[in-house]
């Protein structure tokens, strides 16, 4: 069984985003692998170590030249080879997931696994919209997961709380935050990866058009009052707090 | 038409069926408002949707007695192709934003995520929408014969009721098998508002130091004040709290007119899901903490002072 884990590249979580020109500008931005889909390479590479039957684990990333570096991340920390669709057209996740089901029925796989939410779209679409491409069922925000032979087991977080499910693959996992601790890449591996295939693709035989434009982009910062309110003396500081919500933002009761 | 698939619980149409309704007639497009009702036993839910809508369509079968994201998108696929909906509108929850997508690639549609406005330009549609754990505000627009939308949660106003009640109909479907098996399920029931249908929110971090103090003074000044109870990511991992309280990018979002932050260091995962509440407080012993730079009102103390005296002065 096949594996293809997607990995997006981002700014880190603490870079300084700039606008020029109405669009997001990255210059200078630390980018790194999308934490939600490294939560997804890990979780492959433990599915394998667990002794479930994965013959290989394929990375996938669509983007520019620059997004090989998250490739390169996932080939160290064990991924077996990587795939680089390499374009510079901005795809929406409706159109990329176009690009990421064909990939997985040219390459075979039977699970793919990708981030919950990415964070520079701040969009939870890739997974859901790869699973109905495919037809296949999705499982979106798993916090437990396990495979015994072809069927899927664990848990994940819903509107009001959380469910185990079980269900057959194929299918789309998307995962986050408390599934596991991804490992880091140590420098042999790191090494290792260098010599891994990194396949490069090509956009235009995937035939797909994004269908949003994005007309403009802004950083709207709401301007805070910044008032502090001196600690020292509990009580005072309490009366006060209440006073200013109750009076002047008039906020409670 | 457009089409809005109304989000209910508990028997009672959600405070988010009523904002899509404000996202509909605002946006310029026309035709009826048209409400979906799909579930089992939603004869109350639809009659409340039909005060706001010009019509509601309602789905009442045993098969959709539990939600499941491919159950839901054949649905609203169908109705929205029968009814020649040009817009559909789904709620900006976990499920509305796990099953809208599937429509979209059914329907071969475009689609607008988690918008914060709605507005018709000529043939198109423009939304604003935030990217970037929230720090950037994004506007995009479609244009095709029908697009899928799903909606923040309180970005728009409540509607009022409709003059006039819409009429109501039974539709039928044609539903899949569903593949997923549910086979367990713990629902976080909390007797406090609902996080995202809050004024007020008093959320706990870390800092607050241990379960038992987070009970008594985060718990503890949000009954004082009718609120509702927020977590941090790191004090959910670290088991005190229930993942339905988390706040943040793989929690929830929230837009009260206040939210008190207490013992929260303001990590931008954390922000991305309150940084747009209407004001911020801040309680914590770190003067340098990130939260207080997005603060109306801070506090530099420790939470285990300070807030005992909250509370009891919220009680005077």
């Amino acid at each position: 069984m096949k594996i293809l884990t997607l990995v997006r590249q981002v700014p880190d979580a603490e870079a300084r985003i700039k606008i020029t020109a109405q669009n997001v500008d990255l210059e200078g931005a630390t980018l790194v692998i999308d934490g939600m889909d490294e939560y997804g390479v890990e979780e492959a590479l433990r599915l394998r170590e667990s002794g479930a039957n994965v013959e290989e684990i394929v990375a996938l990333a669509v983007g520019p030249k620059r997004v090989e570096d998250a490739l390169r991340t996932a080939l160290a920390m064990g991924v077996d080879r990587a795939i680089h669709v390499e374009t510079d057209v901005k795809l929406d996740p409706i159109a990329l997931s176009r690009v990421v089901a064909q990939v997985a029925q040219q390459e075979g796989v039977k699970l793919i696994l990708v981030g919950g939410q990415e964070a520079d779209w701040d969009s939870q679409a890739l997974g859901a919209a790869t699973a109905e491409r495919l037809g296949w069922p999705q499982l979106t925000w798993t916090n437990e997961l396990k495979l015994e032979g072809d069927t899927l087991s664990g848990r994940h977080d819903v509107d009001d709380g959380n469910e185990s499910f079980r269900a057959g693959l194929p299918a789309v996992v998307t995962t986050q935050q408390g599934l596991n601790e991804p490992r880091y890449p140590t420098l042999p591996n790191i090494m290792k990866a260098k010599k891994k295939e990194l396949r490069k693709d090509d956009l235009d035989r995937y035939g797909v058009q994004p269908a949003v434009r994005v007309i403009n982009n802004e950083i709207q910062t709401r301007a805070r009052l910044n008032r502090m309110i001196d600690g020292k003396d509990p009580q005072a500081a309490a009366e006060q707090l209440l006073d200013l919500l109750r009076n002047e933002a008039k906020v409670i009761a | 038409m457009i089409l809005i698939v109304a989000e209910h619980a508990g028997g009672k149409l959600a405070k988010s069926t009523l904002e899509m309704v404000t996202a509909a007639r605002g946006s310029g497009r026309e035709g009826p408002v048209t409400v979906l009702v799909l579930g089992q036993g939603v004869a109350d839910v639809a009659n409340e949707a039909a005060k706001y809508a010009d019509q509601v369509l309602v789905a009442d079968l045993p098969q959709l007695a539990q939600y499941n994201a491919e159950l839901w998108a054949a649905a609203v696929a169908q109705i929205a192709r029968e009814g020649e909906a040009h817009t559909v509108l789904i709620g900006g929850s976990r499920s509305g934003r796990e099953y809208a997508p599937r429509v979209a690639v059914k329907l071969e549609a475009p689609y607008l995520e988690d918008v914060i406005a709605l507005s018709a330009h000529g043939q198109a549609l423009q939304a604003q929408r935030y990217t970037y754990l929230a720090r950037v505000t994004e506007t995009v627009e479609a244009e095709a014969p029908v697009i899928v939308v799903t909606v923040k949660p309180g970005s728009f106003a409540p509607a009022a009721p409709a003059p006039a009640a819409g009429e109501q109909y039974d539709v039928e479907l044609d539903l899949p098998a569903p593949r997923v098996e549910v086979t367990g399920k713990s629902v976080e029931k909390s007797s406090r508002v609902a996080l995202t249908e809050a004024d007020v929110i008093v959320t706990g971090g870390r800092g607050v130091g241990s379960p038992e103090n987070f009970a008594a003074y985060v718990e503890g000044l949000a009954d004082r004040l009718g609120a509702g109870v927020g977590a941090t990511r790191a004090v959910v991992d670290a088991g005190w709290r229930p993942y339905a309280e988390q706040v943040g990018q793989t929690g929830k979002t929230v837009q009260p007119k206040v939210y008190i932050a207490l013992g929260v260091s303001g990590a931008v995962q954390h922000l991305s899901g309150m940084g747009k509440s209407r004001y911020i407080v801040a309680i914590n012993k770190d003067a340098e903490a990130p939260i207080f730079k997005v603060a109306d009102y801070g506090i530099v103390g420790d939470v285990n002072q300070i807030v005992p005296a909250l509370i009891e002065a919220a009680g005077k």
